[in-house]
């Protein structure tokens, strides 16, 4: 086995040199998605994050992207497929790409690699990520002030630290400013399926929320929620048009100043592996329009809250809050710890029901 | 736990209808002999010619004609292939499948994230207000009505009339319905191009009302649902209504009793529909008599007048 | 007007022909269709079909040929003979589904024993496990007559979710951070299943996918099972007369694609997909169905289908990255290829006659 590593190794210095070797003017940057551009959502985001590089950097720059590439052997076929192309920079933009993406740089040493949401380095991967629990905290801030029924819907993806940080999130902020309110969770285990999507926000409005937050992919919660007059928050993507009044606001990913300075470091030859995981301050993560059925008062102590957190004088988890089985986690002040955040796998106080597993 | 029985109803309702749809094109078309098992391909193509006709001019209505007309049409692919060119039905079914859905998702890419007009909820002169069979019988929108008098009109035709006893005659025995002088095929073709409208229409449910939306691959199965009711309902029409209703119901049962913190395990509440619909089929079959009854004698056969 | 004429032995010219036609004639509806879309055609055809072959990085890619082509084929060859003697196998997908599960399972629980065995083991368990997924509807067919297309194909959602809760629950990698996914195989030397040979993409599985070629041509021409299977086929109450018992010829068949199936999923996770996700299931399961008819359900003719699709998936993704064209355009352009040669195979067996109108 380790001859064969070694041989592997050879070929791929040859081939990179080989690149090398046809050094182009242009910068070429690649983009792997899991899903459709026209999702309006996760992939959807990541696209606009490469339509903005092409925009900041015009012809000193050559953009090529895959839809909807499956995880797997997929995804290290397509990756290498670029790099053999001439890529400088790869941006592989899932999870699940974890694993190909560090096999494909091992033998691509010369071309950069960006894996979004993983927690693998290598000397050209890095690793990047959003704090998109931030913009959790103000959707949760006016979620509490707007449910009449003190009941929110939550629709979830499937039960990994990402998601459950951004459900535990919204519940403090929703609990600081109503005491009385209850989330509904439903686990639709898909990042992108409309039709169960829309099934899962028709049930919960049946059982009673009035607003309904999602972390999955498409527009059809926010769709249910203007057919039957709810409120809803956009995710990833505005989502204005699918609903112009049940809309309050937003959670945006924005992708585009992280591209476009990396891109930057590339071509300035100032390019180094980082582990990067931004927030609202550095505008990674951004927060839609308020409607204007939100109360102005409201809309002040939420534009507060963002200002607060991009400021640092606020964080999302700060104490004091107890775990679901009232054992302390965050003692009055403190608040958590990045390495707790990135495995969270614990629901905090007063959520009903259990973390699926 | 107190789960709304009212809204769950209606809504289960408002599931079930795709695949009711889609169902009862399918029965017909396999009462003339032929399995088309590329319902999953007309259904999404329905999905999404109906949803372009839709926003292209404002009108559901419209969205539903198209659908059905571009179903029947890819469906007539599936005919010429299966009655004039005698290939095999099952790899023409799945390839009508593949080519349905690769062809929706090309002709969709624009309309993505595109909002399709609404389809407005009858009233029934005041009776969706009536408590409790209001909102579950008396309000939805006209596809649903629609669904179920499709049904009593399969029904009828095939048991009052003479086409329909041409229809099932031609299932049962193609050679000795050709020797009566019936064109087997123009049936077949025809019965091919009524299953493919109705599962047009179906899908078209899906992306004009129920979801609604245009997404690639948004049937998520449904046409292959849509051929478990057939055989399900044993071939019978009113029980493609029962079988739809308890495929629709169990899903929407799962994600409510969720909502409501029922802590399941939702990959296994997930699998109850499936695993209900393979009990009903066994149940079904196994009753050798009611069921040879009831499938057409000639389902599959490829038919070639050899003369 | 056009008839079609039986003809008294089927063609052997035509038999040959016939899959040259339709990828001609794929080549041309495809190339117009790139044209709708903008593009060039020549190039996309190009890059479809010559590049994954002889093209710049076709050393790459060729390896890539067999890795895609490997599972295909392996399934096929299971179906084709249940296909042959009319029994449906549709649920290929389910039973690859539950065999890498199983199979991956019995690894998983081994972890970190590091022992040659753990291997062969994983693979016998894999087998199994497609095979007992085969057997419901096989047993449900002998015993209640229950339709095998349907009840296989039902499983296939039912062993989709049972992975789901399988990889979010038990199998789970316990230092995974919670993700919905199992250990990398790739951690764990003794179970996986890697590239033998630097930059050719043989693993093995598409070794002993080799291996079954060559066995299935030997069953089918000269076995008594692949005899009893053709005539299975061909004259079922031939075949009851001399003695084919149908029930066996369920369970066998059945069971022997289950097994493919389970077989070609543990291949596929301990090597290509790396570990078991939500998403490792690729519709193989499906795709096999086709490559089985592409390949006349023949073992040589299967072999070709199953690297003619592969290179159609390799060549797909080009043309998504060169040429920005949609996925879409390839599910496309694969269903065209599938009718186009449903279509000229009635060539095979009718020969085309134009005569005059008779007037009545």
């Amino acid at each position: 086995m380790k001859l064969l590593k070694t041989l592997m190794t050879g070929a791929a210095l040859v081939v990179g040199l080989g690149g090398m070797a046809q050094a182009e003017d242009k910068t070429k940057v690649g983009f792997v998605y899991v899903g459709p551009v026209g999702d309006f959502g996760w992939s959807y985001e990541h696209n606009e994050g490469r339509k903005a590089v092409e925009e900041a950097f015009g012809d000193k720059v050559e953009t090529m992207f895959v839809e909807s590439v499956p995880e797997g052997a997929d995804s290290e076929r397509v990756m290498t497929q670029m790099a053999l192309d001439g890529a400088d920079l790869i941006f592989t933009t899932s999870f699940g790409y974890m694993d190909p993406t560090i096999n494909v740089a091992k033998k691509f040493p010369n071309v950069k690699f960006e894996h979004a949401t993983g927690y693998k380095q290598a000397d050209n991967v890095s690793i990047y990520s959003a704090r998109f629990y931030e913009g959790r905290s103000v959707i949760g801030h006016i979620a509490g002030h707007m449910t009449k029924s003190n009941t929110i819907g939550y629709i979830a993806s499937f039960p990994i630290p990402e998601v459950i940080r951004g459900i535990n999130a919204a519940y403090i902020a929703a609990k600081k400013v109503n005491p009385d309110v209850k989330l509904k969770i439903v686990w639709a285990y898909t990042w992108f399926d409309p039709a169960k999507e829309a099934d899962a926000a028709t049930a919960l409005i049946e059982q009673g929320a009035d607003i309904i937050m999602q972390h999955t992919d498409s527009p059809a919660a926010m769709t249910i929620a203007e057919e039957k007059g709810m409120y809803a928050f956009g995710q990833a993507s505005d989502m204005k048009q699918f609903g112009p009044t049940a809309r309050l606001s937003s959670i945006i990913d924005d992708w585009a100043p992280y591209y476009i300075a990396r891109t930057q470091a590339v071509m300035d030859g100032t390019w180094e592996s980082t582990s990067t995981w931004d927030g609202i301050k550095e505008g990674m993560v951004g927060i839609g329009d308020f409607s204007n059925d939100i109360p102005a008062d409201v809309q002040a102590s939420a534009t507060a809250l963002k200002e607060a957190l991009i400021s640092g004088a606020t964080h999302s988890f700060t104490g004091p809050v107890n775990k679901q089985d009232g054992s302390s986690w965050l003692a009055s002040g403190e608040t958590a710890d990045d390495g707790t955040l990135a495995g969270m796998n614990f629901y905090v106080e007063g959520i009903e029901g259990e973390v699926p597993n | 736990m107190d789960i709304s029985i009212v809204s769950l109803l209606a809504t289960l309702i408002v599931a079930a209808t795709p695949i009711l749809l889609a169902a009862t094109g399918e029965l017909i078309v396999e009462k003339s002999g032929v399995l088309n098992l590329g319902v999953e391909g007309m259904m999404i193509i329905g999905a999404i010619c109906g949803f372009i006709a839709a926003v292209n001019t404002d009108s559901p209505l419209i969205g539903f004609i198209v659908a059905a007309l571009a179903g029947a049409a890819l469906s007539l692919l599936f005919a010429v292939l299966t009655q004039y060119l005698l290939a095999n039905q099952v790899a023409s079914g799945l390839a009508l499948t593949l080519f349905g859905l690769g062809l929706s998702a090309l002709l969709g890419h624009g309309y993505s994230g595109i909002k399709p007009p609404s389809s407005p909820k009858m009233e029934w002169f005041g009776m969706a207000e009536l408590p409790v069979v209001g909102p579950i019988f008396f309000n939805h929108d006209m596809m649903v009505y629609f669904s179920i008098f499709l049904v009593l009109v399969v029904w009828l035709f095939l048991k009052f009339t003479r086409g329909g006893l041409i229809l099932r005659a031609v299932g049962e025995n193609h050679e000795a319905a050709h020797a009566l002088g019936y064109k087997v095929i123009r049936i077949r073709i025809l019965a091919i191009m009524f299953g493919g409208a109705c599962a047009g229409m179906g899908g078209a449910y899906l992306s004009l009302v129920r979801v609604p939306q245009w997404t690639e691959g948004m049937t998520a199965g449904a046409g292959w649902i849509a051929l478990a009711i057939v055989v399900f309902a044993s071939w019978k029409p009113w029980r493609l209504i029962l079988g739809a209703y308890l495929f629709g119901g169990v899903t929407i049962l799962q994600l409510n009793l969720q909502a409501n913190g029922f802590d399941m395990p939702v990959s296994y509440l997930s699998m109850a529909p499936y695993l209900v619909t393979i009990v009903v089929l066994v149940i079904m079959s196994a009753d050798r008599r009611r069921a040879s009854l009831n499938a057409p004698a000639s389902l599959g056969k490829i038919f070639h007048a050899s003369s | 007007m056009i008839r079609l004429e039986p003809r008294t032995d089927p063609s052997q010219t035509m038999i040959i022909l016939t899959p040259i036609l339709a990828v001609l004639a794929t080549m041309v509806v495809g190339g117009i269709l790139f044209v709708t879309l903008g593009k060039n055609p020549f190039e996309a055809i190009r890059m479809i079909f010559w590049d994954p072959l002889f093209g710049e990085h076709a050393f790459y890619y060729r390896g890539q040929i067999l890795v895609k082509a490997a599972p295909l084929i392996m399934i096929a060859l299971g179906l084709s003979f249940g296909f042959r003697a009319g029994i449906w196998n549709i649920g290929a997908e389910g039973q690859f589904i539950m065999g890498a599960v199983i199979g991956g399972a019995t690894g998983l629980a081994l972890y970190p024993l590091d022992s040659f065995i753990v291997f062969p083991l994983m693979v016998v368990m894999g087998a199994l496990g497609g095979f007992l997924w085969a057997m419901i509807p096989a047993f449900l067919k002998i015993r209640f007559n229950a339709n095998e297309i349907l009840v296989s194909l039902m499983l296939v959602y039912v062993a989709f979710n049972f992975l789901i809760g399988m990889v979010t629950g038990p199998l789970r990698n316990p230092d995974g951070f919670n993700f919905p996914e199992s250990r990398s195989f790739q951690d764990f030397p003794a179970a996986h299943n890697p590239e033998l040979w630097a930059g050719t993409g043989i693993h093995l599985g598409v070794l002993t996918t080799l291996g079954f070629i060559i066995l299935a041509y030997i069953m089918i021409t000269r076995h008594i099972f692949g005899f009893n299977v053709r005539l299975a086929g061909q004259a079922p109450r031939a075949a009851k007369f001399a003695g084919v018992s149908p029930n066996k010829m369920i369970a066998i068949c059945l069971g022997l694609s289950g097994a493919l199936a389970g077989m070609a999923g543990l291949f596929e996770v301990t090597g290509p997909a790396g570990k078991l996700t939500t998403t490792f299931p690729l519709g193989y399961g499906f795709t096999a169905i086709i490559v089985a008819f592409l390949g006349r359900l023949h073992p040589i003719g299967i072999l070709l289908a199953g690297l003619l699709m592969a290179v159609t998936y390799v060549g797909g993704d080009i043309i998504q990255s060169q040429l920005s064209l949609p996925k879409a355009s390839i599910q496309v352009f694969q269903g065209m290829l599938l009718f186009f040669l449903l279509a000229v195979d009635v060539l095979v067996n009718f020969r085309l006659r134009i005569s005059k109108r008779i007037s009545k």
